[in-house]
């Protein structure tokens, strides 16, 4: 049996993109909004666009906070793609500030206002750390699409990735052990965002069976 | 560190194919299945591609749907679509059927609070306000509606600065005088919508050479350049000129 990734669905953005990129590099990603499901994947996806705190209700609402938690805590990868990424933090600052899930040591914080926000476009991802799989093939700095406000702030050294710099240096990919996010968007971001993506899939088909 | 500035392949699609009139309303030719040549445009390194819908009606609209479905499963950058959005409903069937933004014209215009409503309830990063300005024989440009056939009375920049403040995410402005010429962009617009509003602009009409497309992207303080005819015809391929911008120091993605 193929390894079973699921995109999380709570309710935040196109996550079809998401399922269209990984069907293109030969991943069959389901969506589902289901515990039960994120549960039983070999790994998950926790896409998503919008406000932090407004991502945290609404996986709360579906009892998916919880099941998120421990099929991380469990060892399986998870990878966190724009809002995802930022959830997987302590804590979010927007419109108030509230708790995230707490699988990274650090926050969300807005943006200088000295830039144009939202950044949307094309910015410079530079790896610095791209011995992790999930930069197979990526170790030079590449251009990726970014469509965000708020960025990662006070990471765990050792779990920033690579960094992006637009209006402060902020670490535009996180990874600690099986815990992956991206701030921008790899299934917008042409050949090298499916490369991440098809490096995600080995991830996720290299940990299903080591773990079994 | 500044963001790459984008080439955004722009197609004109109608009947399911793509067509682009030039100068508006003279000849037209049919270019291809908007599908394919959006998945080369992404293999050429496209930053972005605009599908415009022309048809008359929304109504005629269910092939463009179905186009946007077919592109996101096979096209990997920023899908963004206008043509005929008067409503939220619009807008937001667009952005279901795969688009990753949606551009509204005439229908802003018509009713400037539909910028506000869609920027709140989709983002402002989903809403491109498209504007079709001419130049006044005393002075700044006008804005004009229905592909360039009915002009507004309204002032080109004042428009523009009200769409930003609405709300909107990025401008798409089209010189109806430079469109179809190939005779290069209305540089003066361009700086001059540069200098008012807080937001990216996509400089549209007129390029005819890769030197046009640098010009408007330096001089001209566009963040982008949409691009048709030259592309289209084969002239040059989005790689042509992201080697040409390069060269010339513009921050491109290759």
């Amino acid at each position: 049996m193929a390894a079973r990734i699921v995109i999380v669905d709570y309710d935040m953005g196109n996550l079809q993109s998401v399922r269209n990129a990984f069907k293109a590099v030969g991943y069959q990603a389901e969506i589902s909004p289901d515990p039960a499901s994120v549960l039983h994947a070999d790994g998950i996806v926790l896409p998503g666009m919008g406000a932090f705190g407004n991502g945290m209700r609404k996986l709360a609402e579906r009892d998916l906070i919880d099941p998120i938690l421990e099929f991380a805590t469990g060892g399986r990868p998870v990878l966190g793609i724009c809002l995802g990424m930022q959830l997987l933090f302590e804590y979010g600052e927007e419109y108030g500030g509230g708790p995230g899930l707490g699988l990274l040591t650090g926050r969300a914080t807005r943006l200088p206002d000295t830039v144009k926000l939202p950044q949307i476009g094309w910015n410079l991802v530079e790896p610095v750390a791209a011995a992790h799989p999930i930069f197979e093939g990526l170790d030079q700095p590449y251009y990726a699409y970014f469509d965000h406000s708020y960025a990662a702030a006070d990471v765990a050294p050792a779990d920033v990735a690579a960094v992006t710099d637009y209006g402060r240096v902020f670490p535009s990919v996180v990874a600690r052990r099986n815990i992956i996010g991206i701030q921008f968007h790899p299934e917008k971001s042409s050949r090298v965002g499916l490369q991440m993506l098809t490096n995600f899939g080995r991830i996720v088909c290299h940990s299903r069976s080591t773990l079994r | 560190m500044p963001l790459a500035r984008r080439i955004i392949p722009c197609l004109d699609i109608k009947n399911g194919r793509v067509v682009k009139n030039v100068n508006f309303h003279h000849g037209t030719w049919d270019a291809g299945d908007p599908v394919e040549l959006a998945a080369m445009y992404d293999r050429q390194g496209g930053d972005e591609v605009v599908f415009l819908d022309i048809n008359a009606s929304w109504e005629q609209r269910s092939a463009t749907l179905d186009i946007l479905t077919r592109a996101a499963e096979q096209v990997f950058i920023p899908l963004t679509i206008g043509g005929g959005v008067t409503a939220v409903e619009h807008v937001r069937s667009y952005l279901r059927a795969g688009a990753d933004k949606v551009s509204i014209n005439t229908g802003a215009v018509k009713d400037p609070d539909l910028i506000n409503q869609s920027a709140e309830i989709f983002g402002s990063s989903t809403i491109v306000i498209a504007i079709d300005m001419k130049r006044r024989p005393t002075g700044g440009w006008e804005v004009y509606l229905q592909g360039g056939r009915t002009p507004t009375g309204i002032d080109g920049l004042k428009w523009a600065e009200e769409a930003w403040r609405r709300g909107a995410g990025e401008l798409l402005v089209t010189s109806m005088d430079a469109d179809g010429t190939r005779n290069g962009y209305d540089m003066e617009l361009h700086q001059a919508l540069a200098n008012l509003v807080d937001i990216p602009v996509i400089a549209s009409g007129g390029a005819g050479t890769l030197d046009h497309i640098a010009e408007v992207l330096t001089t001209g303080k566009a963040d982008a350049a949409l691009v048709a005819s030259i592309f289209h015809s084969g002239q040059y391929t989005v790689d042509d000129a992201k080697q040409y911008l390069a060269a010339k120091g513009v921050p491109v993605r290759r």
